[in-house]
């Protein structure tokens, strides 16, 4: 977590700052001048920039390979003092050290700075010792050879992942593979199918642009920061670490062998990937009753599709309870209130935001009074003739140099209170996830609901068709054997319903483990925030009330002197 | 507040009394008067001396600000070479007019104002600042009327005369009758640092402003955030809960103390910098004013040349005139010395003033600045303060 609590990097924060300050009459780098419209783009637009105050990134000390050591326990990060630069395993082009380190982004300390920065990640607090470390980097224009019809082709850009990691899983423990963003959008369509019922991290959006723009360094630099995030987030997730289609998309070299398309058959008649393992229940079929249960989507579920949607229509709009329903008060409850938090993480974001360019416009402004003021000392100074001309010059210098500092100190806040606050950003984009988990539970109870009355219909039908050849005497064969299929039916259905149970079964669970994962790693997430916001906020402001009551001092004088 | 209510009054010889001579005026009181468009403010002035020039010991009256103009406009026609003191604007946005941020800070300037007055060891005895200080409402209100219009200079002249100052040059360049310039270069030196000093100044005062203002807009978006936090921390219950919670409050609390600082701000620092923007152009008028002396005077001097001339002529032709014209030379010769002396004490008084006038800014700008410091230096640590007594509580929220 991009926090700051270590009290001890100040000292060092500050002798940095020191010496950087030269009272050049430039005005202030490019990043913070831009308008803080969005969280997004104040993060990239600062990450891209060479802050003229920001630090060689200082990381934790480490005993052995610093990519080895587990993460501490939170409560020691006090006591820890991050060291300088120099560490040797910070070397170009592979960003193993911590995003904010390489968005040159000033802190007062990231302690652990080669950990995850990501937030909604403790999965060291259960395997410590496991770990996946993914970055992306070196992006490269690359053509699209198979289309020869049009001239010039289609030109993508492929990102080089880079994994290391110690997981059984993986066979190697470090690997590096191309990939450009429809791979990474096949990825996330993959997990979000095969990991219903979970909080899967939100992808990058995906963009619609003109190739020129694609093509533009700023945009593929975003582009590489939020991939390499969202892989991130991804290694945090304690159960689609170790999926297939995460592993596949890291290490399988060439083209990525996921399908593109939502067709289960398909899928598996291609034989590429293993089905989820938590699908295989019992006997395994090619398509057995579990792919009943999958979502209907594709040619092949047409049928299926409707008869969902019926069920859907008729549990909303018919006044006929449905056969199952969602009975779990529990969860009603926590839907409502994960509503209402989303709700309110929404407004405080935008405040949060209002706040960021309210403290950039405060420190723009007084960097300009200061330079007002340092116009002013140099002019005085060079028409002097008189002393009192001389003694103002020298008060307003201390006022100017004293402007100055203070709006740069403003930009160090800034920039620190913009990644702090970013943790509401990326909660916000977390709720998609669980909107995601909600549906994927509701669509599941449909599809229970769906079979039940479809069984219950069949069985109606048997019934009828058995009462009314038994008046017949002497039977009919066809209605005999009419029976006979309708049994067949609802032997067949009655299997898919209790699969498609068991699959609800699950998908319930899921959603109970991960609202209580999101729960206390947002818990500790937002502490964490909080306290780096409040941490941050103290050390500048005592560092510009320092600056102010020098000069205050030097010209206590004067009120002395009026009274 | 910058008060300068004990001024050092010059000694008269009329006035051997044992208790030291002294004049405290002071401008409290503004109170809104009549309705509608007619509406005025009105303050009272009150004036403590021991001054035999002045009735009693104690006058108060009620003033509004085209009495002090009226004061500003006397002094300028009088006391040529003088910068006086400069006078808070006339207010171009209606409904600010009244607004109390906007009164106060009117009353302030004015109360500045006079008190420089009465402070100028020249202008202290000025027969017109007496009348101002005493005189009943129905005798200012006649005297205020008459003046109107009479002495004041059209800002076109004024303007005109600036223009003269600046384009000496592109006079020369296209050999225009140039107008008849002082070729003190000590003079053309205080004309470009009056002028550019100006530029600096308005520039200063100008993000001055705007820094008050981003007190205002941090304040409001600081308190706008904590209320989204307080909320933020319904949603969220318990430890968590409370730290947001107590977040928020502080928040609002900060959003408040940014408020106070903005007004100390402006009041203490970008106000005496208005001033000081305003008191060069005082200065900008005094130069006028130089200059239209000395034009006066070569105009005079010329005239008299030429009527030498003629005097000469007549006397030699033994003319009748020769009397009336003798007559007619020696006034003009009386006007010319006149005119001679008038700028030479314009002179005199300016160089004079110069020095007041750098020393009188060093203390005024040296107390502006001592408040903006301890006024940030205040707000810093309060906001520090503030923060840091949140710790321990969301240390204590971590480990429940």
């Amino acid at each position: 977590m991009m926090g700051s609590e270590n009290q001890e990097a100040h000292p060092h924060a500050s002798r940095e700052e020191m010496q950087s300050l030269i009272l050049d009459e430039s005005s202030s780098s490019s990043s913070t001048s831009k308008s803080f419209s969005s969280y997004r783009s104040a993060m990239t637009t600062l990450s891209e920039s060479h802050h003229p105050l920001s630090l060689p990134i200082a990381t934790s000390p480490a005993e052995s390979d610093p990519l080895l050591s587990p993460r501490p326990p939170p409560q020691h990060r006090h006591l820890q003092s991050p060291k300088s630069t120099g560490n040797p395993n910070m070397q170009p082009p592979l960003y193993f050290a911590d995003v904010g380190a390489v968005n040159g982004i000033e802190s007062p300390s990231p302690s652990q700075s080669l950990e995850k920065s990501s937030p909604f990640s403790r999965s060291s607090s259960s395997s410590s010792s496991e770990y996946i470390k993914i970055a992306v980097s070196n992006p490269q224009k690359e053509v699209q050879s198979s289309n020869k019809i049009v001239p010039g082709g289609n030109t993508y850009v492929t990102y080089l992942i880079t994994t290391k990691t110690n997981l059984p899983d993986f066979g190697a423990s470090e690997f590096s593979v191309r990939r450009r963003f429809k791979d990474v959008v096949t990825l996330s369509d993959r997990l979000v199918e095969a990991y219903r019922g979970f909080l899967i991290p939100p992808r990058p959006d995906k963009n619609v642009v003109e190739s020129q723009v694609m093509q533009k360094q700023e945009f593929v630099e975003q582009r590489r920061v939020a991939l390499e995030k969202y892989l991130r987030r991804l290694a945090d997730h304690p159960v689609i670490r170790k999926s297939d289609e995460l592993r596949v998309f890291l290490q399988v070299q060439g083209r990525l062998p996921l399908a593109a398309s939502a067709d289960v058959a398909s899928r598996v008649i291609d034989g590429a990937v293993k089905l989820p393992r938590q699908l295989l229940g019992d006997a395994p079929s090619t398509i057995g009753p579990q792919d009943a249960v999958q979502p209907a989507k594709g040619g092949r579920d047409l049928l299926r599709m409707f008869k969902e949607l019926k069920q859907y229509v008729a549990n909303d709009w018919g006044g006929s309870r449905p056969l199952v329903d969602e009975e779990d008060k529990e969860f009603l409850e926590k839907k409502e209130r994960l509503r209402d938090l989303e709700q309110q993480l929404s407004n405080t974001s935008q405040q949060a935001e209002s706040l960021v360019k309210a403290q950039q416009d405060m420190g723009e402004t007084m960097g300009e009074l200061g330079l007002a003021f340092l116009k002013l000392t140099k002019f005085e100074n060079e028409e002097a003739v008189l002393n009192a001309q001389r003694i103002r010059a020298a008060d307003m210098k201390n006022v100017a140099t004293a402007a100055v500092k203070a709006s740069r100190y403003y930009r160090g806040l800034n920039a620190q209170t913009v990644s702090h606050l970013d943790t509401l950003h990326e909660y916000m984009g977390l709720m998609l996830s669980v909107h995601t988990a909600f549906s994927d539970r509701a669509s599941a109870l449909l599809t229970v609901q769906t079979l039940l009355s479809e069984l219950s219909s069949l069985n109606s039908r048997a019934e009828k068709l058995e009462t009314s050849s038994s008046k017949r005497f002497g039977g009919d064969r066809s209605r005999f054997r009419r029976v006979e299929e309708l049994r067949e039916a609802i032997r067949v259905t009655e299997d898919a319903k209790n699969c498609a149970v068991r699959e609800y079964q699950r998908i319930k669970e899921n959603n109970r483990i991960e609202i209580e994962r999101l729960d206390a790693e947002r818990k500790a997430d937002f502490l964490s925030m909080l306290k780096g916001f409040v941490t941050n906020q103290v050390f500048y402001s005592e560092k510009i009330g320092n600056e102010w009551a020098k000069v205050a001092e030097a010209t206590s004088g004067y009120e002395r002197e009026s009274s | 507040m910058q008060q300068r209510s004990f001024s050092g009054v010059s000694q008269s010889p009329r006035s051997p009394s044992k208790q030291p001579p002294y004049l405290a005026v002071s401008v409290t009181d503004p109170a809104k008067m009549g309705n509608g468009v007619q509406a005025y403010i009105s303050y009272k002035v009150i004036t403590k001396t021991n001054l035999p020039e002045y009735q009693g010991l104690e006058k108060i009256v009620i003033r509004r600000y085209s009495d002090f103009v009226w004061l500003r406009d006397r002094l300028f026609e009088k006391y040529k070479g003088i910068f006086i003191p400069p006078l808070p604007e006339k207010s171009t946005v209606e409904k600010f007019r009244f607004t109390a941020e906007f009164i106060e800070m009117r009353r302030q300037a004015l109360d500045i104002f006079v008190n420089r007055i009465a402070s100028h060891h020249e202008l202290q005895q000025s027969e017109d600042l007496r009348i101002f200080l005493q005189a009943d409402e129905q005798t200012m209100e006649r005297a205020r009327s008459q003046e109107s219009g009479i002495f004041k200079k059209k800002p076109a002249d004024l303007m005109q005369i600036f223009k003269d100052v600046q384009s000496r040059v592109s006079d020369v360049v296209l050999g225009k009758e140039k107008p008849v310039e002082e070729l003190n270069p000590d003079f053309e030196k205080l004309k470009r640092y009056v002028f550019e000093l100006e530029d600096h100044l308005a520039e200063a005062q100008k993000h001055a402003y705007r820094l008050v203002k981003r007190h205002r807009e941090l304040g409001q978006s600081l308190s706008d955030f904590g209320r989204a936090v307080k909320l933020l921390g319904a949603c969220e219950g318990e430890a968590l809960g409370k730290a947001f919670a107590e977040l928020g409050a502080k928040s609002e609390m900060l959003s408040v103390k940014l408020q106070k600082e903005a007004q100390h701000l402006l009041m203490n620092f970008e106000e005496p910098l208005k001033d000081y923007v305003r008191a060069v152009h005082s200065v900008k008028g005094t130069i006028a004013e130089r200059a239209a002396a000395f034009r006066q005077h070569c105009e005079l001097a010329e005239t008299i040349k030429l009527k030498e001339i003629d005097l000469n002529k007549l006397r030699l032709t033994r003319s009748e005139r020769t009397a009336d014209a003798e007559h007619e030379y020696e006034e003009l010769k009386a006007d010319g010395e006149e005119a001679r002396r008038r700028f030479e004490t314009i002179v005199r008084l300016m160089n004079e003033e110069m020095v007041r006038f750098q020393e009188e800014k060093t203390l005024d700008m040296g107390l502006a600045f001592h408040e903006f410091a301890k006024g940030q230096s205040r707000l810093a640590n309060g906001i520090a303060d503030a923060w840091r007594s949140l710790l321990p509580k969301l240390e204590a929220c971590s480990s429940s």
